[in-house]
């Protein structure tokens, strides 16, 4: 009883140190690198404007189409700035990061194009003003080969197509 | 290219010694000891090399056939060309009998010897195989060809002592298409493009106006897969390299690409991605029949037919991650077969249908391995920080592939080059191409 108890305790322990040290590393690399969260960019280097105060991209984790609390506000600004301006029509393009291969990168850019489209559908916007594209790989924004530099090419871009 | 090979005719197979002979090369395993071979220049008369000079511009393309012959047996890993200084014996007088004690002497195990002659339009080439151990003649033939064809008599000379010294076909009247490459990272221009397997010959088939990616050769005639961007469409096209003719590969609402051959040049497989998912699809080039062959809510891509048409591998990350699957040519039996650390992509299977090549990403290194068709045998053959899209060979025996070096910050240093391994794992090397290149296809063999 009184080992099995110990036993216990000595594993909630170890829990509790792993669970710190996880804080601790995440903390770290949030501090050095300061523009990334949880794998996806939150900077502002790269982001133009469709028109004062609506962004015309949104960044992704690694691997990843799931839009995050910050890319679904850009993206209600987009649809409000759509339903002000009904004549435009607009191509979302898909991107992935360098480090995967080709053809699946090619499939991950349309899955994220198609993320940020089904969010403006839901908030009003018609399905035959918006068209999507996927580049892949192809088109990255940052040429480095570093972390930073694949978080702002993993997006889905905003652009007028009219 | 087909009016080549027709004209191309094997005319005289002068003797072929049925005895077996000493010399035999194991190519199952890395060939730490390449076999020691005297590549003679052909021999040419003087008038024969008049007319050379008059039709071709080269006088000696005896020695020149030599010198592919030599360079494709030195890549090939197999072979130890020996310099032409230590040769004792005069080419024309070698090639009637070769005294085999001079040969012998300088450490050649084999030794090739020809005969070119050009007149009236024609390039007529005879060779003889010579094993020297056993002092015997191993193999003869003669050709006769245009003119400006005379590399290829080279690389099928090459393929035919590649075959008579390693019982297996060779690879080496082959070309490559790839993706040419140019310009900075962000706006990077691409071109088809295609060349001899020995980088020689290469030209452009499209002049970089549109984003054109992964071109794939059909492996029964001189036909090409891609992808190309032309409108902005991203579609899969079909070129017909010798007429230059292209058109769309049918008529999807949507982005299609990772697209293939089957084996027997008749269908097109490749990725149709409507609202965001990639399935895979079949096109019968022949009644346009289209044929839906996955219909799964996660990405479904890089199909590759198994030489008898029966199965097909892809990739999917209908696991949660990028794996390799195998499936009935219908789209049923779905079986994953990678199951390593890390993620893979790109399954290509191989030509003698026993091995399915692939990329794999572990712990943020590319490797390029193999596996057996049902996953077991995991062997990697090459680590890089960036590598993939492996291409095999005609005889499954080399793959090539492109790799990718890191940028600094500014995004300089990167290159894009195709580089070559066999599948033992041994004897990488760099193919050297013009400009950058990636996504490379081998071609089948152009003649036998």
């Amino acid at each position: 009883m009184n080992s099995s108890k110990s036993l216990r305790n000595t594993f909630l322990v170890i829990l509790l140190s792993l669970i710190l040290s996880a804080c601790a590393t995440k903390k770290t690399t949030t501090k050095i690198e300061g523009q990334i969260q949880s794998d996806v960019y939150t900077g502002t280097d790269t982001v133009k404007y469709l028109a004062d105060g609506v962004p015309d991209r949104v960044f992704f984790a690694t691997n990843e189409s799931i839009l995050t609390t910050k890319s679904r506000d850009t993206l209600r600004k987009q649809a409000n700035w759509l339903r002000e301006n009904s004549s435009i029509n607009v191509v979302v393009e898909g991107h992935a990061d360098e480090r995967g291969t080709r053809e699946y990168n090619l499939a991950l850019g349309e899955r994220r194009a198609n993320a940020a489209k089904d969010y403006l559908i839901t908030y009003g916007i018609s399905a035959n003003r918006i068209s999507v594209i996927s580049y892949g790989k192809e088109r990255p924004v940052d040429s480095g080969s570093n972390p930073l530099s694949w978080s702002k090419n993993r997006r889905s871009v905003t652009v007028k197509a009219n | 290219m087909i009016k080549f090979v027709k004209i191309l005719t094997i005319i005289i197979i002068l003797s072929t010694s049925k005895a077996s002979s000493l010399i035999e090369i194991d190519i199952t395993r890395g060939n730490l000891d390449p076999l020691p071979i005297a590549v003679s220049p052909l021999f040419q008369d003087e008038k024969s090399k008049n007319n050379s000079f008059d039709q071709i511009k080269i006088e000696n393309i005896g020695l020149e056939i030599a010198s592919v012959v030599e360079n494709n047996l030195k890549t090939s890993g197999l072979f130890n060309p020996l310099s032409k200084e230590a040769f004792l014996q005069k080419p024309d007088i070698a090639h009637l009998k070769p005294r085999f004690e001079d040969w012998a002497l300088i450490k050649a195990q084999a030794l090739i010897t020809g005969k070119v002659v050009i007149e009236e339009d024609k390039l007529k080439v005879e060779f003889r195989l010579w094993d020297i151990l056993a002092a015997r003649e191993m193999m003869a033939l003669a050709f006769t060809t245009v003119p400006s064809n005379w590399r290829r008599v080279g690389h099928i000379i090459s393929d035919k002592v590649y075959e008579r010294l390693t019982g297996e076909k060779g690879y080496f009247d082959t070309r490559i298409i790839y993706v040419s490459e140019e310009g900075p990272k962000t706006q990077r221009v691409k071109k088809l493009a295609i060349m001899d397997q020995d980088g020689f010959n290469n030209k452009y088939l499209t002049l970089g106006n549109e984003l054109v990616l992964t071109p794939r050769f059909n492996p029964t005639s001189q036909m090409v897969t891609y992808l190309s961007y032309f409108k902005n469409l991203p579609r899969v096209y079909l070129l017909d390299i010798e007429t230059g003719t292209q058109e769309v590969v049918g008529d999807f609402p949507g982005m299609t690409f990772a697209p293939r051959f089957s084996p027997n040049g008749k269908k097109i497989i490749m990725s149709f991605a409507k609202d965001g998912n990639s399935d895979i699809y079949t096109m019968n080039l022949e009644n346009r029949v289209v044929q839906r062959i996955t219909n799964h809510p996660s990405i479904d891509t890089s199909p590759s037919y198994s030489p008898d048409n029966k199965y097909i591998t892809f990739n999917s990350d209908r696991s949660g991650y990028q794996q390799i699957y195998v499936m009935k040519n219908d789209g049923t039996n779905v079986k994953r077969i990678s199951f390593g650390n890390g993620l893979y992509g790109t399954p290509v299977w191989s030509p003698r249908g026993d091995l399915i090549a692939f990329t794999k990403l572990h712990k943020g290194k590319f490797y390029i391995g193999v596996m057996r068709t049902d996953g077991s045998g995991e062997r990697l053959l090459t680590e890089n920080y960036y590598q993939e899209a492996p291409s095999w060979s005609p005889n499954g025996r080399v793959l090539i592939f492109y790799r990718e070096t890191k940028s600094n910050d500014e995004g300089e240093g990167f290159t894009a080059k195709l580089w070559s391994i066999d599948l033992t794992g041994y004897n990488e090397r760099l193919v050297e191409t013009e400009t950058d290149a990636s996504d490379p296809s081998w071609s089948s063999l152009l003649s036998n």
